[in-house]
């Protein structure tokens, strides 16, 4: 689409463009071939020499079980995450669509947890399970079940998911909302007169109708679970206990600015900004799609 | 509601209720440890206020957290605002005049300079830490505000946001003003400025949200300790070794550092609503 009508100048274009284009050379896309041209070198942490290895910083990673576990561990993270933040959000959304009083009360009490940064997110859940004074934990022991993060792997993960979903239940709750308004009553109201009981409307009218916003949702929850959860972690486990919530993005920030391998680090970069490239060409893909719609 | 079944509402809204109670559930228990005293703390589970508040946001405030750095939550909360405008600002700013100087002229390379914009959104920071802290280290950007804010006002999706937009403007308006004999600055100023300001108000909330949670970045390029964002200093209260985990003091922390976004969002909801429906288009 472009403009009919517009503005002769030689000069003013450049100019309105110039602080844009320059802060993304020098911050974005000179560093990101910095990190291209570094995960094919082999250096000291010093700096002092370097080695050209072509790929053997990516053979090393791929074999590194080390790697391969954080790959698992976000894996397992992400879809966690992803499934506990989309089902509660359809949840709240569905309910807040059927609620006709108050719906706008509603929607005003679940949105604000967007507004809270991940790391805080965590720990605000970190107290809630902290073995000595956190009520949760408190009221698990009372059930006979000792909680404790700090030592237990599976926990500490189910303490992140938590932390992680909770935040991002509001955007969910958000679209899928603005989803279901736009679904037609007409069509509910004629399975209705068929004799479709709610639920059984739901699942064979509503659900299926929502299928873009779900599928659109999905692609943004798994990229928020995967690049902005990196406070959650550090703030709450650092990656532990034993690396049982090392995910990809807390391990790219050890190794390579605790741990200063940067040859690594550059090639786990390298490999996240193809993952961050997978998911972007989905979702413009989808949007091109959805236009149609 | 398609048929009358009474007990159905009742279901629904209990439930809704019953969400809104978990959802709210941290903010209230992390309130109600910012009301206790340390001893109150330690061992014990503290589900009703207690009678420390204003004492207790008065030490964090003034004087921070002393087995931690004891950097005043004031200081900290001052930098994050300055973040989070400098943020704010910058990225608008900029991010109109490119999305202007792409749809109202033409010019060489007018494509070429989109889609370096456009590749932004492909390189978050997370995927090239090691080399952008370089930048800023050769630049003498540590621990500066212009370090913290700069490298983050690139934005390809503020960007896109405008240019749909000015899409969206008819061409009348344009052709009126050259007529009148407006340069393209003039038009620009009293013509597509003040018919942006929806768009501007709604980007400003995300956008100060967005500024004001940063993480990842304020822990790498800070390392004086006045330098710190409130979002990272709390990271820094929860792990002090050999001393009372002062946690009415952590949570303190916690409420201040969410409440001015949380504030933002309640005050300016509709702008927000508008603002992360636009951002994802």
């Amino acid at each position: 689409m472009q403009k009919r009508v517009t503005f002769r100048n030689l000069w003013l274009p450049y100019l309105l463009l110039a602080p844009q284009v320059i802060i993304t050379f020098i911050f974005f896309i000179w560093p990101a071939s910095q990190a291209l041209f570094q995960s094919l070198l082999v250096e000291d942490p010093f700096g002092l020499k370097s080695n050209f290895v072509w790929f053997e910083n990516f053979e090393e990673l791929f074999s590194n079980p080390l790697y391969l576990d954080s790959m698992l561990i976000t894996a397992v993270f992400s879809i966690a995450t992803t499934l506990l933040a989309l089902s509660s959000g359809l949840l709240f959304a569905v309910l807040a669509d059927r609620a006709v009083k108050g719906a706008s009360i509603y929607k005003g009490a679940l949105l604000w947890p967007y507004a809270v940064a991940p790391a805080v997110a965590g720990v605000l859940w970190l107290f809630l399970f902290s073995p000595a004074n956190g009520i949760v934990a408190a009221v698990l022991r009372a059930m006979g079940y000792e909680w404790n993060h700090v030592l237990n792997g599976g926990e500490a993960m189910l303490l992140v998911v938590i932390a992680a979903a909770w935040k991002q239940i509001a955007y969910n709750f958000l679209f899928f909302l603005a989803g279901l308004q736009m679904i037609p009553r007409s069509v509910i109201e004629a399975a209705a007169i068929d004799g479709a009981s709610p639920l059984k409307r739901f699942w064979t009218i509503i659900f299926p109708l929502l299928t873009p916003t779900t599928f659109f949702l999905l692609v943004v929850n798994v990229v928020y679970a995967f690049f902005d959860t990196f406070g959650i972690i550090h703030a709450v486990t650092s990656g532990g206990p034993a690396g049982a919530t090392n995910i990809l993005v807390y391990k790219v920030y050890a190794d390579g600015f605790v741990g200063l391998d940067l040859g690594g680090s550059a090639a786990q970069s390298v490999v996240l900004m193809g993952i961050v490239i997978a998911l972007t060409v989905v979702q413009f893909r989808y949007l091109e799609r959805r236009v149609q719609y | 509601m398609i048929e009358n079944r009474p007990w159905l509402a009742y279901v629904t809204h209990g439930v809704l209720v019953l969400g809104l109670i978990v959802i709210s559930f941290p903010i209230y228990i992390a309130f109600v440890a910012s009301t206790h005293e340390v001893e109150n703390l330690i061992a014990t589970v503290q589900p009703w206020f207690g009678g420390a508040l204003i004492e207790n946001y008065l030490t964090v405030l003034q004087s921070g957290k002393q087995n931690a750095g004891g950097v005043p939550v004031n200081t900290m909360m001052f930098n994050s605002l300055v973040m989070a405008l400098g943020i704010m600002v910058g990225k608008i700013s900029i991010s109109i005049i490119s999305a202007y100087a792409i749809v109202y002229f033409r010019f060489p390379l007018r494509m070429f300079f989109f889609w370096i914009i456009f590749l932004t959104l492909m390189l978050p920071v997370e995927v090239r830490i090691l080399p952008t802290y370089k930048v800023v280290v050769d630049l003498g950007l540590l621990d500066t505000y212009a370090g913290l804010t700069l490298p983050l006002i690139a934005s390809a999706t503020a960007t896109f946001l405008f240019r749909q937009f000015f899409l969206t403007v008819p061409d009348e308006l344009a052709e009126a003003a050259r007529v009148d004999g407006a340069g393209p600055i003039r038009f620009f100023v009293t013509i597509l400025l003040p018919l942006s300001r929806t768009n501007i108000a709604a980007l400003s909330v995300i956008l100060f949200i967005y500024g004001w949670n940063q993480y990842l970045w304020p822990l790498l390029i800070t390392t004086d300790t006045d330098m710190t964002t409130i979002v990272m200093g709390i990271q820094r209260m929860l792990f002090v070794a050999d001393a009372v985990p002062e946690w009415n003091l952590t949570m303190t922390t916690a409420i201040l550092a969410m409440l001015p976004p949380v504030v933002v969002v309640l005050v300016m909801q509709r702008q927000f609503v508008k603002g992360l429906v636009d951002t994802e288009k």
